[in-house]
């Protein structure tokens, strides 16, 4: 009866107005920015540990994680006092990690060591280690929380992971340093960008045989300078986000025929980029410019950039 | 291996699928019962005589290079033991005066096609030119010597160590970036500091340089180790240095004899450039950008010591023919042997872009290192300097100026 209420309330007065928050990792100022999504400003820079790239919100949306890539640890911030309130343990140099559904452990990529380590939150330890290819790097996990996908850069493959036994179920071999890792809404693809090649590849999740392979193009650039990296799904299923790099675009792709629809010129070098909750912005860190572009995706134009600290790469966005 | 002969890049998508099914099924397979196949690549160096250190910080290295290769087979069997391919280095380092020729035809007995040859150019000349070699690659990971690329270029070898003509555009155009067009050369006496000179006047000449004052090193090369040796040469520098006004002094000390006694001492305040103080380099300690921390610790992890341009050249050599048997699910060496030379072939190389060989004269294209003592400076090539195919090949000796005829 509450969630039909809900449901109604939702439906008459349509989603809240974007009282949205916009957390950005500054990798190079050791900074986690705060920005006021509805009025795009930039309202306060949390200090966390070194090299902070990696983010992800708990389930509960009140904390976010941070890796810190040079301390070898993730932060814990409490999003109400918006400061560091607790450390956990992380492996060596965490990069990009995932919340698992049951909000209780991280799957983190250790770069340095070639493995995945998993972290009970609460009692803030590693429980376990997976073997992977080398330099591991982008993090996903099913939305049924079954199945954990790690990318390996210099091994050109995507390790798929057993979430509850912790053991290799596949690796398949993708494009040239594969940076991030996706699963569709529906669970039924996984996309894998690859930074060298400038590529995204889609494997069937149930068979896992390819089953697409997205090229871009960049009127002039060459093709060194395409380079695919971060990846956001449309909570539709219908279009995918991915960020290219020193191409200083965002592709906007058509799930269905994996076609680019079209480009988003942002700024320099975007890492990443996230969706508002209404679906209607998305927002890239861009790591060379040191700011962040909202793009409205309604009317199909960036409408501002905005400093956000030196060295952007990982955009969360919260309540 | 059944699919051995898919020429990658021309997949149709079922045979992709079918291809990617298949490396699905040897992962698995593989710790049960299939064979894994071995690619062995062969290791060619020469014991060198040790330069004197120069300042009590300096380390001296005996296995620059074979390290490198080392690291790069290890990498190479990160993707390989997911695929069912192993592997191996086979190593020989030739004693001084030693022939190349016999080490060759060991290797072409052993049934190897891939040599890291951490030669120098005389020798690695002859090895090329051995019974045996016509049909193996060569990997050049030591010598930058323009003329390997120009009118000694050789069919059967690769260069993954930069050329002093790039070194030397990649310098240059940092300093024209900089506004520092007016250079003092100041080069020293041995036919390679002649040569990198060479390549400094011809990088200015290109990028809108100028050299107003050039000029031999002649003095003897001093110890500055004595006791109070500072003495000498806080007197004898600057008088060497005491010239009209320039606004970069760019040195050519290949064999790092008086070179970095430079900064510091001038006569003039000016920075110092070259092959010491700010240099261009294929490969820095200093570098940790585009992931490079990632390699920098895996080497010191195996080495012990900081990764050298002579490592960083051969793990290149080794981590393309990984590479290649990767994209081919082959370990056929005239399959790899000619994906390594075509479109298609791109390397991972911690420098931010994919890396080809250019198919004129078999040099890899590589951004290229500007690094201070302690951090990295820039990366070449510079904003601005363009290109019509890539802006890679504003570095280095370009198809329409080759001299090469394969």
């Amino acid at each position: 009866m509450q969630i039909l209420t809900t449901l109604l309330l939702v439906l008459v007065f349509g989603p809240p107005a974007a009282a949205e928050t916009i957390y950005v990792s500054n990798e190079q100022d050791n900074t986690v920015a705060v920005v006021d999504g509805a009025t795009m400003t930039l309202q306060a820079a949390i200090d966390v540990g070194r090299r902070p790239r990696g983010m992800a919100l708990s389930v509960d949306k009140k904390t976010l994680f941070v890796a810190e890539g040079d301390d070898n640890r993730i932060d814990v911030v409490d999003l109400a006092k918006r400061q560091v309130v607790g450390q956990l343990p992380s492996g060596a140099d965490p990069e990009f990690f995932v919340v698992h559904p049951d909000g209780k452990r991280l799957f983190v990529a250790n770069e340095n060591d070639n493995q995945v380590s998993v972290v009970d939150i609460a009692g803030a330890k590693i429980i376990g280690t997976v073997d992977v290819g080398v330099e591991p790097e982008g993090m996903a996990i099913s939305a049924d929380g079954r199945t954990v996908a790690c990318t390996s850069e210099t091994t050109s493959m995507v390790h798929l992971i057993d979430a509850t036994a912790l053991e290799l179920i596949d690796n398949l071999l993708v494009d040239t340093r594969p940076r991030a890792a996706a699963f569709s809404v529906d669970g039924k693809q996984l996309w894998v960008s690859s930074e060298i090649r400038g590529t995204v590849t889609i494997f069937d999740t149930a068979t896992r045989a390819q089953t697409g392979k997205i090229e871009f193009e960049v009127p002039g650039i060459r093709r060194e300078g395409v380079q695919a990296v971060g990846i956001e799904m449309s909570r539709d299923g219908a279009t995918a986000y991915v960020a290219l790099g020193p191409a200083n675009r965002v592709a906007e792709v058509d799930t269905k025929t994996f076609t680019v629809r079209r480009l988003y010129l942002v700024g320099q070098r975007p890492w990443h980029v996230a969706l508002s909750g209404d679906q209607k912005q998305l927002i890239s860190a861009n790591g060379n410019s040191g700011d962040i572009s909202f793009i409205d995706l309604e009317n199909r134009e960036v409408v501002k950039s905005l400093p956000v600290g030196r060295g952007p790469w990982g955009v969360v966005i919260g309540p | 291996m059944a699919i051995s002969n898919i020429q990658l890049g021309l997949l149709d998508l079922s045979r992709t699928r079918l291809a990617l099914a298949f490396v699905g099924l040897l992962a698995i397979a593989v710790p049960a019962h299939a064979e894994p196949q071995t690619m062995v690549i062969g290791y060619l160096g020469e014991q060198r005589k040790l330069p004197l250190p120069l300042g009590p910080l300096d380390e001296a290295v005996t296995d620059d290079g074979l390290q490198g290769a080392r690291l790069g087979i290890a990498d190479d069997a990160g993707t390989g033991r997911f695929l069912g391919q192993q592997f191996r280095l086979q190593e020989r380092v030739l004693k001084p005066g030693e022939a190349p020729a016999e080490a060759v035809n060991a290797f072409a007995a052993a049934g190897i096609s891939f040599v890291v040859a951490d030669l120098d150019a005389a020798q690695l000349l002859q090895a090329s030119a051995a019974p045996g070699a016509e049909r193996m690659t060569l990997f050049n990971s030591r010598d930058p010597d323009d003329s390997l690329r120009q009118e000694n270029c050789r069919r059967n070898v690769l260069h993954t160590v930069p050329s002093r003509a790039m070194l030397a555009d990649a310098l240059a155009q940092y300093l024209v970036w900089k506004g520092w067009q007016h250079w003092f050369l100041l080069t020293g006496p041995h036919p390679d500091d002649l040569a990198m000179a060479a390549a400094f006047r011809r990088a200015a000449a290109r990028f809108g340089a100028q050299i107003t004052i050039d000029k031999p090193w002649t003095f003897r090369p001093a110890n500055g180790r004595a006791d109070t040796g500072h003495v000498t040469l806080q007197t004898e520098i600057p008088a060497a240095t005491q010239v009209g006004d320039y606004d970069v002094l760019v040195v050519a000390d290949e064999a790092d004899e008086f070179g970095a006694y430079l900064d510091g001492r001038t006569a003039l305040p000016r920075t110092v450039a070259g092959t010491q103080g700010l240099v261009a380099t294929g490969w820095s300690a200093v570098d940790e950008e585009w992931g490079a921390t990632q390699l920098q610790d895996r080497f010191h992890k195996l080495a012990g010591r900081w990764m050298l341009p002579s490592d960083y050249a051969a793990w290149l050599a080794v981590r393309s023919v990984g590479e290649a048997a990767t994209r081919l699910h082959s370990l056929d060496p005239t399959a790899i042997a000619k994906y390594l030379r075509s479109d298609d072939f791109l390397l991972a190389g911690f420098k931010g872009q994919g890396l080809s060989f250019r198919p004129w004269d078999g040099q890899m294209r590589q951004p290229i290192l500007i690094a201070g003592p302690r951090l990295l400076v820039s990366s070449s090539p510079q904003p601005g300097f363009l290109h019509q195919r890539t802006p890679l090949d504003t570095l280095g000796i370009d198809l329409e100026e080759s001299a090469c005829k394969f």
